[in-house]
């Protein structure tokens, strides 16, 4: 069995057993971080390309890492490596990448909808690394992956985001996959930070933080601009961090054995508090590393891979 | 001469049923019936059967953009004319936002010279800028411009930002009798948007933009409109409440009129698919209630008339991210056959239709065009029934940019008759 779409372009396009066999095989990618040798021969001899079109860290060198892990040969590209530039047309994009003879594609773009432009125009699988503010999947994935780690389900679960879900790809993938996999979701902002036409997404909307934080099984807390001030978005840092952020007193408000996600990089003490970054309700390093394992897993199933145990 | 025979006639108001007319040195001479035997009254005559066609005063595109000068990669007007031909269309209006912009009298000459001289036979009725470079900071020499053959004022493709120059412009333009076209966007609003504001754009991750960044400007130069008593002329009406506010403002007596586009009464903001640049369009396709208000507003006559603002673009434009993608559909050649099926549907009268596609527009921009004894042979033929599909790739203009690619479309020009000269024959295009 193997995933039912040749790309990983966004939450939507994947079925519920997609995301299922996704999570399972991150799982027991898992576990070759636990031996003493953190890599396998699964994908000697294929190579990967990514195309880092905007400046990322985290999720780059978590891709760079999960496709070393499986032994493939990596081909990183920046916008400044490659001589792409603003003007480029997508078809001297993809010829460049085909250049290359990649057995897969990793893409990251500022502007929404290029992973499935590329997609359209190249006969190898294409990973969406994050595109504008439409779809960050693999982000969504490993939420899901460490909400099912520490609470053993996702279906029934109630999760709460928090930020500027309007500007948030990641917001739209995790709103997509959770609800795909049964649990309900809580979105909490002011009203410049919902999205319009919310009131199809199949989600509850509050403007009040409080509310979206009682009752939560998982708190995800999006990381917020400090530059959208000037768009009017919101009146200050300040006053963000009051009304909307993530500290000890809020969090009194919240279920026992809550779950804290952040899909960083944080920025402390606007949306959430430093103690509650690094306290016990935290899950944001299970996130970092399930980062790595989902990205294993994409790689290996997206190159056409069964699981085989004795692999 | 020329003879048209059996036609339908259709000049709104004047006339409708069958007739034959006869042309000779570029004019109608004569309207009537001959007998079904007799000969045409010429032994040189030639001789057009228009039997189950639709024969109509010549069909006036007020709002495209032939690119010339300065962006002939996107279309040259020779291109751009031929385009017109085909689509039925014997003038059009160009927009000034070329490079030099049309804000001179030698500009505005360049480019009727250019239609002259390129053989398409199209004629060419500029619209010079309102305000210098597009620049919205001092007034373009209107006297000049009128003189050079401009019909009317605009700074399309950007907004009149700047409300006092607004209004100067439209008493301005008073004073030569000419109308000033209003491109209404309120830039502020609309942002960084790349496409309609709503669930769409949402689930995409486009930034949205609001009807409210059109309708609000149509508010403000409806209340110039009023407050100078010049003629204005909103352009590419999207949004429902922008109708609503042309509506009200006819009804107060108002010197408005406005044209919407063939994509805003087809296609909703879903024909943006998975970020297809063929349907990035500014103002952006709207909401289906948007669509819906539009086709109201054409069948109660607040929209007065149907122009393509075709906006050729090269793959160079078109083949990029989304958020980059030039804005524009090329739509001289699918305009007529996505009007027509306003008549299928019940929407306009044929008689309605040419109204808005010829005899509104010659109004506007202040050309006599219609089908009488004396009247210049501007005519278009027109066969309502015939299915065909839409080809991008075969179109005269450059640019292949459509959402319509691949569509069947019921009815077209199938000739095009300019001066009393044939410029586009579909029987000898292999069409
Ligand atoms: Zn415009
Ligand atoms: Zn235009």
């Amino acid at each position: 069995m193997g995933l039912s779409t040749r790309d990983v372009l966004d939450i939507a396009s994947l079925s519920g057993e997609d995301i299922s066999l996704i999570l399972e095989t991150a799982r027991r990618m898992k576990e070759i971080f636990r031996r003493p040798v953190k890599k396998v021969p699964t994908l000697r001899g294929k190579t990967v390309v990514s195309f880092f079109h905007e400046p990322s860290t985290r999720t780059r060198v978590s891709f760079d890492l999960a496709a070393k892990r499986l032994s493939a040969d990596l081909v990183s590209l920046s916008a400044s490596t490659s001589s792409m530039v603003k003007g480029e047309t997508l078809v001297d994009t993809v010829r460049n990448i085909e250049q290359m003879v990649p057995d897969v594609i990793v893409i990251r773009h500022s502007s929404a909808g290029v992973p499935h432009m590329l997609a359209r125009h190249v006969s190898v699988p294409v990973i969406n690394a994050g595109d504008g503010m439409h779809a960050h999947p693999s982000q969504a994935l490993l939420d899901m992956m460490t909400v099912l780690e520490k609470k053993g389900r996702i279906d029934g679960l109630r999760l709460a985001i928090i930020g500027d879900i309007a500007r948030s790809r990641v917001a739209r993938s995790d709103i997509e996959g959770f609800l795909k996999m049964g649990a309900s979701v809580v979105l909490a902002a002011p009203p410049t930070m919902i999205p319009a036409g919310v009131e199809s997404f199949g989600v509850d909307v509050t403007y009040d933080a409080d509310k979206a934080v009682s009752g939560a099984d998982v708190i995800m807390m999006l990381r917020i601009q400090k530059e959208r001030a000037a768009s009017f978005l919101f009146p200050s840092v300040r006053e963000y961090a009051l009304r909307y952020g993530l500290n000890a007193e809020r969090l009194k408000l919240a279920k026992k054995d809550v779950a804290i996600m952040h899909p960083g990089p944080i920025n402390r003490g606007v949306e959430i508090a430093p103690d509650v970054a690094d306290g016990k309700h935290s899950i944001i390093l299970d996130q970092v590393e399930n980062g790595v394992a989902v990205r294993m897993a994409l790689f290996y199933l997206v190159m056409g891979g069964q699981w085989n145990a004795g692999d | 001469m020329l003879v048209i025979r059996g036609g339908r006639v259709i000049d709104p108001g004047r006339l409708d049923g069958v007739h034959d007319i006869w042309i000779e040195s570029g004019r109608i001479v004569r309207i009537g019936n001959m007998d079904e035997h007799a000969e045409p009254g010429d032994e040189n005559a030639d001789v057009i059967d228009a039997s189950g066609r639709i024969v109509v005063p010549g069909l006036i595109d007020m709002h495209v953009h032939l690119r010339e000068p300065g962006y002939e990669y996107k279309e040259t007007i020779a291109t751009g004319c031929a385009a017109a031909a085909r689509g039925g269309f014997t003038a059009v209006c160009p927009m000034p936002n070329t490079n030099p912009v049309n804000d001179s009298a030698q500009v505005c000459r360049f480019i009727i010279d250019q239609a002259r001289s390129c053989g398409a036979g199209v004629k060419v009725y500029p619209v010079g800028a309102i305000s210098v470079g597009l620049a919205g900071r001092e007034l373009a020499e209107y006297g000049e411009l009128k003189s050079a053959g401009a019909v009317a004022f605009s700074d399309d493709g950007n907004p009149v930002t700047n409300g006092q120059l607004m209004r100067r412009a439209l008493e301005y333009a008073k004073g030569m009798g000419l109308p000033v076209i209003s491109h209404c966007e309120d830039l502020l609003l609309a942002g960084k948007g790349v496409m309609n504001e709503g669930t769409f754009a949402s689930r995409l991750g486009l930034a949205g933009i609001p009807n409210a960044a059109e309708s609000v400007m149509v508010c403000r130069d409806v209340a110039l409109c009023e407050l100078t008593g010049g003629r204005l002329h909103i352009a590419h009406v999207s949004a429902r409440e922008s109708v609503e506010i042309i509506r009200h403002a006819k009804q107060r007596g108002i010197k408005v009129t406005a044209e919407t586009a063939p994509h805003f009464f087809t296609l909703t903001e879903e024909a943006v698919g998975m970020y297809d640049t063929s349907a990035k369009v500014n103002p952006p396709l709207r909401s289906a209630a948007d669509r819906d208000a539009v086709r109201e507003g054409l069948a109660d006559g607040t929209i007065d008339v149907i122009a393509s603002d075709h906006a050729p673009h090269s793959t160079v434009d078109k083949d990029v991210e989304f958020d980059a993608a030039a804005n524009g559909i090329s739509g001289l050649e699918t305009s007529l056959g996505l009007s027509l099926a306003l008549v299928k549907e019940n929407v306009l009268s044929m008689a309605d239709l040419i109204e808005k596609m010829s005899v509104a527009p010659a109004r506007i921009i202040g050309k006599e065009n219609g089908i009488f004894e004396g009247a210049v042979a501007d005519m278009t033929i027109i066969d309502p029934d015939s299915s065909w599909i839409v080809r991008a790739d075969s179109f005269c203009s450059l640019g292949k940019n459509t959402p319509f690619d691949g569509w069947e479309l019921n009815g077209r020009a199938v000739m095009t008759i300019v001066d009393g000269g044939v410029v586009f024959d579909a029987s000898k295009s292999g069409l």
